[in-house]
């Protein structure tokens, strides 16, 4: 857990990746989060994601909104550039960052009230544009910092830590998110790291716009019974329709997988993603058929959680709009300035 | 002709105004556009503006064209010749015709005497019944009018036609089809007015006062400079009077950036959900290294703010284009105003500060537009271009486009990973250097040198979270010392001494411009001193505080009710306010000289001032 003051002494025996470095070289700063934040799990699991998959700390974006769960960028990857942005704009921010420099990889972090109140837009139209990115939600269904406020993916007849009940419907941004286009979909739990890590993994993995919505519980102000987002809560009704593995190109395939119940699908990076099913008949390739069980089992007080959708051959953002295989931010003075003979050209025409 | 006048009718050549009264969506702008064009093909100076409704079709719409051999490119005001296609705005129209001017109608269905005036020359055509005669089809009928309202104002104003053919044919390139019926019914109309119409007392004479000028709408210089400053990325939203900002962006990109071998884009415009997400878009891709703007007008600066605040306390590039319009709210959405300055000037909560530049026409549009991509990364922190839309969405001569070969991008204090390699010491918000500017570095750049943490929180000198009251102040106090950089950058005001001594001067600055330059022709015509200064950027170098100094009185004259550039005068520069009085003018329409020749005037008289300024004065009226 990041919370714990990291001493800065040398640990030999730590682990390597493939690139050298140690879980170390992926945390960032102590994290001021309460002990036992949801969201501690959460930076802990993309830590150990970005460890595994041997990426550059420096070569990844972290960008985020306003709240709790948008404090946490500074406590993972503390080689990375980072940027805290406005509440509920850190869609735009990492899309204009995205466009600037299409080679690094941009986690952006957000919280419920961030994506689903006051950024529901940026959230939809980020997702529409296909920006690729990994959205990770921290869902509390609470407003942790100004201390216990619905926010808008409370359920319906859930109770505040102050014994109000909720009369809105509550916004489910998996839903929303197929609905809209994102081309991998996935929930999981902060409780459950073995589901998660590799699913933080194929999203870094997929190219196009990833959505991971993470039930996160706060234990200062969500934790209680009558919550639908406590950790007792959640797992009593914490439905896994699969699990996953991700295999990077260095790693080699040796155990063989039952057809019907796995399926090995190549990701844009050249990594395998290997699926195993939980729930028989649930294929997440199929959206149609995934939004219905979704709904089915929502209303049923479920939580679904898993790989819920994937796009095969998914495309981005920049492959939309055309853009040059140089980053944008890399092009110089020649590739942008036409120069004085095409003005002289555009000047005769304006005469 | 049926004239009824009893007042001498107007007699001018290359030296009037003319009005088109239409009908929007009728397919008038094309027309009237033609027409203007032929006169500064002849060599002769014009000034059109558009004056339309927010709307798509059936509201009246108009196209006032100013004929100047003298060059004045401001606003005139009043009518010579009005050119009355729309029975909607017909009595208001008729109206502001000078005595002794001409109207120029449809007669098919004549009007009754009551509906005219006694002091003006009648010109009726029966335009509707003529199209019913050679045209079928509607919409032919409609848009060939127009093109037979061309032939017969050319022959009655002496345009040659052949000047008119030259550029239908340019605009009809290619598309031979269409070619010939515009030909066809320019020369319908020009025919029937040489045998059934008397030429007027309003000439067009052929002259050389136009020379090497381009004919422009500002906002498409604006998109220009972006392209030439190096622009990559651009985030907008749809809004007048800045659209065609946008638009001309994307039109001049499609030419001039696309890599020949790829196809591939070395740009990208991205239309946004709203304002908000265009400038998050803009600081995102800013804060990562790209250069990007936003085009917008005033209410989309307003959602702007909280980012814009977010840009100058975390030291973002941003370049945003403002191009004002009538306010607040909705406002006036069509009309032209300079109201956006204070807004612009210090956007967002907490103390803020921001650098504006104020082009003065399309040309300055253009090498203001590609300095801003410099300035924004020099300083680090959003630029503001203060259009508007009498610049905006008008087409004005103005002088030719320039760029030299030899200029590169100042991508400002950005360290590399060889410089981090090579031992710099990278504080974010260190000021090394003293003059406010700190280094930075892009996302990516080196595994374990210069990554920190961006974030609109207070920070230290380090970039490390701060809460703490000394780590505040001194990074605020920075900011300020960055902001008195800025004014060395900035474009420099420009001085336009009198022909004698005097203590009474003028400030003024972007589109005020053309209609002052004729207002201090008509001081000096009339021996009345008045120094001149036009702002070009804000903050206000040494020279404006300068000028204020060595002048009793400075009237200060803009295009808003407030006069708020006059508030950032006695806020920065802390003036006397009683030394700079404002002169305003803020009804939607372009100031004109006549409006600023009558008001300084009557306050030279009526201010107590030193007795030479009042004596001249009053001996001038």
């Amino acid at each position: 857990m990041t919370y714990i003051a990291k001493p800065s002494i040398h640990h030999p025996g730590l682990t390597k990746n493939a690139l050298g470095h140690t879980r170390r070289d992926y945390e960032g700063a102590v994290s001021t989060l309460c002990a036992g934040c949801g969201h501690d799990s959460i930076s802990a699991a993309i830590i150990q994601a970005f460890f595994d998959l041997n990426i550059e700390p420096h070569r990844v974006a972290k960008l985020s909104g306003i709240g709790c769960s948008s404090k946490t960028p500074a406590y993972f990857l503390g080689n990375s550039h980072g940027f805290n942005t406005v509440h509920g704009r850190m869609p735009s921010a990492l899309t204009g960052a995205n466009l600037a420099n299409k080679d690094l990889l941009y986690i952006g972090v957000s919280g419920d009230g961030d994506s689903a109140s006051i950024g529901l837009g940026q959230f939809c139209h980020a997702i529409r544009r296909g920006v690729n990115m990994v959205y990770i939600v921290e869902n509390n269904g609470v407003y942790g910092l100004t201390k216990g406020q619905f926010s808008a993916t409370a359920d319906k007849g859930s109770k505040s830590k102050k014994g109000a009940s909720n009369s809105d419907s509550p916004i489910d941004l998996v839903m929303l998110a197929m609905e809209l286009g994102a081309t991998y979909v996935g929930r999981s739990f902060s409780g459950d790291k073995e589901q998660l890590i590799p699913l933080i993994k194929g999203a870094i993995a997929h190219q196009g716009a990833a959505l991971i919505d993470v039930v996160s519980p706060c234990v200062a102000f969500n934790n209680h019974p009558g919550s639908t987002k406590s950790y007792d809560y959640v797992r009593a009704h914490n439905e896994a329709v699969n699990s996953m593995d991700i295999i990077t190109p260095r790693e080699e395939i040796t155990t063989n997988y039952p057809a019907g119940t796995t399926e090995l699908v190549t990701m844009h990076d050249g990594s395998q993603m290997l699926l195993k099913k939980i729930a028989a008949d649930y294929d997440p390739h199929d959206k149609i058929a995934a939004m219905q069980f979704l709904m089915r089992e929502s209303a049923a007080g479920q939580v679904v959680t898993g790989l819920l959708y994937a796009e095969r051959d998914s495309e981005d953002l920049h492959q939309h709009i055309g853009t040059v295989a140089t980053p944008l931010n890399q092009l110089g003075d020649r590739d942008l300035c036409p120069g004085s003979e095409a003005l002289a050209r555009i000047n005769a025409g304006l005469r | 002709m049926n004239g009824t006048s009893n007042v001498r009718a107007l007699q001018a050549t290359n030296d009037f105004v003319i009005k088109f009264a239409n009908v929007n969506g009728s397919g008038s702008a094309s027309a009237n556009l033609l027409f203007a064009k032929s006169i500064m093909r002849m060599g002769v100076p014009i000034a059109p503006r558009n004056i339309f409704p927010s709307n798509i079709q059936g509201l009246p719409t108009w196209y006032e064209l100013r004929v100047s051999e003298a060059g004045h490119l401001g606003r005139r005001g009043g009518v010579d010749l009005l050119v009355a296609m729309n029975p909607q705005t017909w009595d208001k129209d008729v109206q502001e015709l000078e005595a002794g001017g001409y109207l120029f109608y449809d007669s098919t269905k004549p009007m009754p005497p009551s509906r005219f005036r006694t002091d003006i020359t009648v010109i009726g055509m029966p335009l509707t019944g003529i199209c019913n005669e050679r045209y079928t089809d509607a919409r032919q009928r409609q848009l060939f009018k127009n093109i037979i309202y061309v032939g017969a104002l050319s022959a009655l104003l002496d345009v040659e036609l052949p000047v008119v053919s030259q550029l239908i044919g340019e605009q009809y390139k290619g598309k031979e089809k269409l070619l010939k019926p515009n030909l066809e019914a320019l020369t319908l109309g020009y025919e029937w007015a040489k045998e059934n119409l008397r030429a007027i007392g309003l000439r067009v004479r052929r002259s050389d006062q136009v020379g090497d000028r381009i004919f422009v709408e500002g906002n498409a210089a604006a998109a220009l400079g972006a392209v030439y400053g190096g622009a990559t990325v651009c985030a907008w939203y749809p809004i007048t009077p800045s659209t065609s900002t946008a638009e001309a962006f994307m039109r001049y990109c499609s030419k001039l950036r696309v890599e020949p071998e790829t196809g591939k884009n070395k740009f990208a415009i991205i239309q946004g959900e709203d304002e908000i997400a265009s400038i998050g878009i803009v600081v995102g891709a800013g804060w990562n290294g790209a250069r990007a703007f936003t085009c917008t007008s005033g209410p989309g600066i307003s959602l702007m703010q909280e980012f814009i605040g977010l840009a100058y306390f975390a030291e973002i590039p941003a370049v945003l284009i403002d191009v004002q319009r009538g306010g607040p709210s909705t406002g006036m959405p069509t009309r032209t105003q300079q109201s956006d300055v204070l807004l612009c000037a210090y956007a967002s909560h907490g103390d803020t500060k921001h650098v504006l530049l104020f082009p003065e026409d399309p040309k300055e549009a253009f090498d203001f537009s590609a300095q801003c991509f410099d300035l924004a990364e020099r300083l680090q922190t959003p630029i503001f271009l203060m259009l508007d839309l009498d610049i905006g969405m008008n087409e004005r001569l103005c002088a030719p486009f320039g760029w030299d070969d030899n200029r590169a991008m100042d991508r400002g204090k950005v360290l590399s990973h060889a410089d981090l390699e090579g031992g710099a010491a990278f504080g974010r918000y260190l000021d090394v250097d003293g003059d406010g500017i700190t280094w930075r570095t892009y996302p990516g750049t080196h595994p374990t040198k210069g990554s920190y943490f961006t974030r609109g929180t207070t920070k230290d000198r380090m970039a490390r979270y701060s809460e703490t009251g000394p780590d505040y102040t001194e990074n605020m106090v920075r900011l300020l010392r960055k902001f008195e950089t800025a004014k060395s950058l900035v474009p420099k005001p420009i001085i336009r001494m009198a022909s004698g001594p005097t203590p009474v001067g003028v400030l003024y600055y972007g589109s005020t411009a053309p209609a002052m330059n004729e207002a201090l022709e008509a001081f000096e015509a009339q021996g009345v001193h008045v120094d001149a200064m036009r702002v070009r950027a804000f903050p206000f170098g040494p020279e404006v505080a300068a000028f204020i100094a060595e002048h009793d009185r400075v009237f200060v004259v803009e295009q808003n009710r407030d006069s708020q550039l006059r508030s950032l005068l006695v806020n920065e520069l802390e003036v006397d306010p009683k030394r700079v009085p404002a002169i305003v003018h803020y009804d939607g329409t372009p100031i004109t000289a006549r409006f600023i020749v009558q008001a300084v005037l009557s306050k030279i008289v009526t201010i107590p001032a030193p007795e030479r300024v009042v004596a001249r004065a009053e001996a001038s009226q």
